[in-house]
């Protein structure tokens, strides 16, 4: 049984409310942080904890929170993202459904340790049942004295609000987050100038996944260096992964990262094997946008080592032979699933949420999309494979925020290892309709590399 | 520039310049100029914001300053990178930037109808250009093209959404010269469009300007729709006493025609700087309704880069290439073998009336 930071108490009769969650002995970090840490103080601690950023990149927050510029006479402040919008990320739903009082007093710290006193949750339009759940829980907060004017007497102020997107996907990148934020249309903004610099109303800001600032509360409560004590390596502390596909157990799970992604997928206490008896083919092991890793590349690096549940050792050998850890969306494909037709469903949602502004994303997710739909319906061209390969290494690295990437990766990364799926498609018209291309080889093991 | 600043040396395609701080790659290059200098189709240094969006003045930076020589991990846009001290920059001598640069113009192409025969802004087209510098000879995409209405935005100008790249500078230009906003994007992605809220007419006295910042023909004048072509018609400089605006125009006219007036355009296609130092924006009745020559003081043709499909009316005097060989060979140039001097052709003394028929060589053996 792993260690649970986050989750321990989710199951706890009454957690929504604040009086349970006092018992439970909540807000501890609060007291602690504002009564005897100052703010820089706080920065250090997460700058010991290794905690890395929750939403995807996993930049590492301390560094973040550092970056902030302290002009003076200019109010600075702390955007939660949970516009969880990624396909297959569910964790910040759960976290702010079941224990929204742990996402406030994350909030509360690392504001106090920014200096925002105004801090904003942006949150996913679809959530709209978690923002009654939110304001509820600010309401009855404020009520006890943790927000509000002059906090504990310490003469600190922080009021959060919420306020709910409209249904953009592009709206989690963080810039486009804060333009949507400030009532403009959801475009990214060209960096620089960073957020940290000018982010919202040309103000210092910080921008944070929902499941980082949940984490604040276990760092400032056992200390940063307690904390980085879990985990391996650069990966500390413990992930929230949300695991869905072809699982017997779908749902989210708290792993402490030192964990093998084989163990994750068999074991009872995680997903507990593939459903109905199958086997598996594929997963996506960070939600939609990072690349997808066929089975026998999936429990095994390329160098024929296991795999581990964490930062590094999903990322081994780099896109070529490794995927990401991403936001924690584990997608898991059976033998029966194709993957042609789950790339072209990937490309149609980056098609329909691209934002428009740079032209390599918006034209070229429209033809990533076509190119793919004449390949599902067995229209498809040999030459259209490596059409695809060229278009999405075009648009890559070429866009002015990362949605670009994000639409071409899952597709370069099915071709890279499913490319004789594809060829089959092409192959075979009219069988690619009515069956699946199946397991294959994709499970079986492959030749180590050694140098 | 202010006194005191210190100059920033920048490296482009190995050629160094100074500029001052706060500058970007792309005004550094065009200070070099020539094919140094990124092409832009959504910069427009005269709107604030603008740039960064079409990516086709992408470059490498292949050292990021003095101090911190790393390249930049991405190729960056110009329009938006300011310059650091000791920076390399990379354009067109990477061959990275020029296969991203093709990949951008491939991009911009896939929906645009290419219907130059009969748009408007054929021959003065940044797109146009961009695809003959940059493109490649065809297109790889076998789909439909997108397409759209089109819609009127007031009585003068039409909007095409189908021609449009999604530069933002007519949403920029209508927001900055008139200070309300009458005019956006609808929708996202690549059915995202141009408009005004439910078609509204743009009242404003300058909006006729989102016409000139247009790098393709989506905003066209409709005065001018379906006149004539560009290059039929010659430019002139002229001005007349104007209460709104500049006064300062550029006529096009052919005959004693006016057939349009726009204003006055730098070599990279922006709105030149008006002679009391403003920018030269023109109002809406400068540019819709003063279309007699009467109404204008002409001053001068306007000079186009030869380059251009327009200075093909040769309305301005031909400039001929400098002889330099009579000052270094002090004679004048001589043909290696003068073929009419071989076949006496050029002799003078037979009269080609006085032939009977079509002449032929024996008739000059005489």
């Amino acid at each position: 049984m792993s260690k649970k930071l986050l989750l321990e108490k989710a199951h706890v009769e009454g957690i929504k409310h604040y009086d349970v969650y006092r018992r439970e002995g909540g807000y501890k970090s609060v007291e602690k942080a504002l009564k005897t840490l100052s703010p820089d103080t706080v920065v250090e601690e997460v700058k010991k904890s290794g905690l890395r950023g929750r939403g995807g990149a996993g930049f590492p927050t301390g560094m973040k929170w550092s970056f902030i510029a302290k002009p003076e006479g200019v109010p600075r402040h702390l955007v939660c993202n949970a516009d969880e919008s990624e396909p297959g990320t569910f964790k910040d739903r759960y976290l702010m459904e079941f224990l929204p009082h742990l996402l406030i007093e994350g909030l509360i710290v690392s504001s106090f340790a920014l200096g925002s006193n105004d801090t904003y949750i942006y949150i996913r339009g679809e959530y709209a049942w978690i923002v009654d759940i939110l304001e509820q829980a600010i309401e009855e907060a404020k009520t006890n004295g943790w927000l509000g004017k002059n906090i504990l007497g310490t003469g600190f102020n922080c009021n959060i609000h919420v306020q709910r997107g409209a249904g953009a996907y592009i709206c989690g990148e963080e810039t486009a987050l804060i333009e949507s934020l400030e009532g403009k249309r959801g475009n990214p903004r060209i960096k620089p100038p960073f957020p940290a610099i000018k982010g919202l109303w040309e103000r210092p800001t910080v921008v944070n996944n929902v499941e980082t600032l949940a984490a604040i509360v276990p760092i400032i409560n056992m200390g940063g260096e307690e904390y980085a004590k879990i985990g391996v390596g650069r990966s500390t502390g413990t992930k929230l992964i949300s695991a869905c596909g072809n699982i017997n157990k779908p749902g989210v799970y708290e792993i402490d990262m030192t964990i093998s992604v084989e163990e994750f997928i068999y074991s009872d206490e995680y997903c507990g094997g593939i459903a109905n008896g199958k086997r598996l083919k594929a997963c996506i092991p960070g939600g939609s946008s990072v690349p997808i890793l066929p089975a026998n590349l999936l429990l095994k690096t390329a160098k024929g080592e296991t795999r581990y549940m964490n930062y590094e050792s999903l990322s081994d050998g780099g896109f070529a032979t490794g995927s990401m850890m991403g936001s924690g969306g584990f997608i898991v494909l059976d033998e029966d699933q194709c993957i042609v037709k789950h790339t072209y469903t990937l490309a149609r949602f980056y098609h329909h949420e691209s934002c428009g502004q740079c032209s390599p994303c918006r034209e070229g997710t429209i033809w990533l999309d076509k190119l793919l739909y004449k390949l599902e319906h067995g229209q498809g061209k040999l030459s259209d494979i490596d059409l695809l390969w060229d278009v999405q290494r075009k648009i890559e690295g070429n866009t002015i925020c990362p949605l670009g990437d994000a639409a071409a990766w899952p597709v370069a990364a099915a071709i890279r290892h499913f490319r004789d799926e594809f060829e089959w498609h092409v192959n075979n018209p009219k069988e690619s309709q009515i069956k699946n291309f199946g397991l294959a080889h994709y499970a079986n093991p492959i030749q180590p590399i050694t140098a | 520039m202010a006194e005191g600043t210190p100059l920033l040396k920048v490296t482009i395609d190995n050629i160094t310049v100074e500029v001052p701080a706060g500058t970007t790659i792309l005004n550094a290059a065009r200070k070099i100029g020539g094919d140094v200098a990124p092409p832009a189709m959504c910069y427009y240094s005269k709107l604030e914001g603008s740039g960064g969006k079409c990516r086709t003045c992408l470059v490498e930076v292949s050292k990021g300053s003095e101090k911190d020589p790393r390249p930049m991990p991405k190729l960056v846009a110009s329009c938006r990178t300011t310059v650091m001290d000791g920076m390399e920059v990379k354009n067109i001598t990477s061959s990275k930037v020029i296969d991203a640069r093709q990949g951008v113009v491939e991009f911009l192409l896939i929906n645009h109808p290419l219907d130059c025969p009969i748009c408007d802004q054929a021959g003065e087209c940044d797109l146009q250009d961009l695809s003959y510098e940059h493109g490649k000879e065809a297109s790889r995409y076998e789909f439909e093209k997108r397409t759209f209405h089109k819609i009127n935005l007031g009585d003068k100008i039409q909007l095409h959404m189908t021609r449009c790249i999604l530069c933002y500078r007519c949403v920029f230009a209508a927001e900055q010269l008139t200070q309300q906003r009458e005019h956006g994007v609808l929708d996202r992605g690549e059915h995202a469009e141009i408009a005004t809220y439910i078609e509204k007419n743009l009242q404003h006295d300058f909006i006729g300007n989102v016409i000139d910042v247009c790098p393709v023909g989506a905003l066209t004048d409709k005065t001018f729709r379906f006149k004539n072509r560009v290059w039929f018609t010659k430019p002139v400089d002229a001005h007349r006493n104007c209460t709104k605006c500049c006064g300062e125009v550029r006529l096009w006219m052919r005959g004693d025609e006016v057939f349009r007036v726009t204003a006055r355009r730098d070599e990279w296609g922006e709105v030149k700087e008006a002679s009391n130092g403003k920018t030269g924006w023109i109002c809406n009745e400068c540019r819709f309704d003063k279309k007699h020559v009467s109404d204008w003081v002409i001053e001068k043709p306007t000079h186009i880069n030869r380059h251009s499909v327009i200075s093909q009316g040769h309305y301005e005097k031909l400039q001929k290439p400098q002889e330099f060989l009579p000052d270094l060979m002090h004679r004048e140039p001589r043909l290696i073998m003068d073929i009419h001097n071989v076949s006496e052709v050029n002799r003078t003394n037979i009269d080609l009336s006085e032939i009977k028929g079509p002449a032929h060589s024996t008739d000059f053996n005489k």
